[in-house]
């Protein structure tokens, strides 16, 4: 299936140190998703996107989800328009 | 006592086909097809930037016409350049390389000698090379091609010795396989003409260069003669210099090559005042003032000419500037062809708030009027735009004038020494 690069809409916290801890991503209007837990963070390219930046491996819902910040703005791979978070 | 003296280990990084990658990472779907970043037709900048390995294979060649490289290979993908993006990947792997050391100087976006020799801890410099060259493929997502060697030119050499995505060692024992074998010109500062001369005196390969008699090379060249025989010996001892985002300002230029053909003097008037401008405000903005005038001219037939001209006094006047550089125009010109691209730029340059002596034949009083008139229109400029207040003469063509150098000026090119 094709993979192409999309933007999300982000909640973070901005911790008082500075750092950065992704809180919850917005795949399309309306579906909202947790992000359980940030397990590994470091910088990254995707290839399959097409972006490089710091990449948030995240848990959403049981699965393992990566999600880039590429300057200001939070990319995605999706797959093929249809929404795979769940 | 006894001395040891510590080999350096220098590496030199050079991102492969920079721009063409970059592109590539960010457009997957063209990955797989011949890909080069042109200039833009409209605006004559229509050459070719940089390609990828898949359109290498047409021949294809940096610096050649946009239709001259469409006629060679008629699939090739040609995207127009986004230097934010390179510069932003070039700041990247700066900052991967500023991971293994301090001392690190850039040669253009590209390319970068790194010293390594305090770095032990992390291996020596074939383990280091390999780590960085991991690195930037994992976390820029391009790839890179490392030389290392224990001066800055062999390690040059090394990074342009096997590409793509390779690493080459060139040492004390195998520097006469590698190196020597070579063509002079791939060494740096080997131009067309300096081959030509070498060429002339029999020497073609590096090697034929290092086992030259120095005073041989001294008396043709000069002390670029020295500077040759000790590169080719692998004797150059340039240190690589500390990492300071500011690097110190040598000169400070501006060039365009013009929408049109340029005809006649009024027209150089034009383009010449509003790059005159754009490197006095930039000069004003850093805090220089500079004494030496450059003019570079290039005729429609891509012949290309440098005159320059010592002032009596330190200036960042933008007339005196604007003045100085037409001035140097009209007595080396004599429009035997019309003109296709013209660059000022400033050069010998000291503080701004260096005391000045003035002398008395010159009126200083409306020097300082003319200051105060450039903070005036640099104070509109700065709140209104570059257009907001511009000699008449620019309104007399504006399809000419209607360029903002200082903003559209992004990519500054860099000297070894």
């Amino acid at each position: 299936m094709p993979v192409y690069k999309k933007y999300v809409d982000m909640i973070v916290q901005y911790t008082e140190d500075g750092k950065i801890i992704p809180l919850a991503v917005r795949w399309a209007p309306g579906e909202i998703f947790e992000i359980d837990r940030v397990t590994d963070i470091r910088p990254c390219a995707s290839l399959k996107a097409g972006g490089a930046g710091i990449r948030y491996t995240c848990e959403i819902k049981g699965r393992e989800k990566y999600i880039w910040l590429e300057e200001s703005r939070w990319f995605v791979e999706a797959k093929d328009h249809t929404i795979n978070a769940g | 006592m006894e001395v040891v003296i510590i080999e350096r280990v220098i590496l030199h990084s050079d991102c492969n086909s920079f721009y063409a990658s970059v592109e590539c990472l960010h457009h997957p779907e063209i990955r797989n097809k011949p890909v080069a970043v042109g200039g833009d037709v409209e605006q004559r900048h229509g050459i070719i930037l940089a390609k990828n390995q898949l359109a290498k294979k047409y021949n294809i060649k940096t610096g050649e016409a946009l239709w001259q490289a469409k006629r060679k290979c008629p699939e090739l993908v040609i995207l127009p350049p986004n230097y934010h993006l390179y510069m932003r990947f070039s700041k990247l792997a700066r900052q991967i390389y500023l991971d293994y050391t301090d001392q690190v100087e850039p040669f253009g976006l590209d390319e970068c000698w790194l010293d390594v020799t305090g770095s032990a801890v992390r291996g020596d410099g074939l383990t280091i090379a390999k780590e960085i060259s991991a690195r930037i493929k994992y976390e820029l997502g391009i790839t890179v091609s490392i030389g290392v060697s224990w001066n800055k030119i062999f390690a040059k050499l090394g990074s342009d010795y096997k590409k793509p995505d390779a690493i080459t060692e060139i040492t004390r024992q195998n520097f006469k396989e590698i190196v020597w074998p070579l063509p002079a010109g791939d060494l740096l500062y080997v131009g067309y003409s300096t081959q030509r001369r070498l060429n002339s005196m029999g020497i073609h390969t590096v090697g034929q260069l290092a086992n030259m008699p120095q005073n041989i090379l001294h008396s043709n060249f000069g002390k670029w003669g020295d500077i040759l025989f000790c590169f080719a010996n692998g004797m150059d001892t340039t240190p690589v210099a500390k990492f300071d985002n500011s690097p110190t300002v040598k000169s400070i230029g501006n060039s365009t090559t013009a929408p049109r053909d340029l005809l006649n003097d009024e027209d150089v008037k034009i383009v010449l005042l509003v790059l005159a401008d754009s490197v006095a405000r930039r000069l004003r903005e850093q805090g220089f003032k500079g004494r030496t005038v450059c003019i570079s001219v290039r005729d429609n037939d891509l012949f290309c000419f440098t005159r320059q001209h010592t002032m009596k006094q330190y200036t960042n006047i933008t007339s005196e500037i604007a003045k100085s550089g037409l001035q140097l125009f009209y007595k080396h010109y004599r429009w035997n062809k019309p003109i296709r691209s013209i660059g000022i730029s400033v050069t010998d340059l000291v503080s701004d708030c260096v005391p000045a002596q003035t002398d008395l034949y010159c009126d200083e009083r409306s020097r300082e009027r003319k200051e105060r008139l450039d903070a005036a229109t640099d104070w509109l400029k700065s709140r209104f735009g570059t257009y907001a207040v511009q000699p008449a003469v620019l309104l007399a063509d504006r399809r000419l004038s209607g360029f903002d150098p200082k903003k559209d000026h992004t990519i500054h090119p860099v000297g070894y020494f």
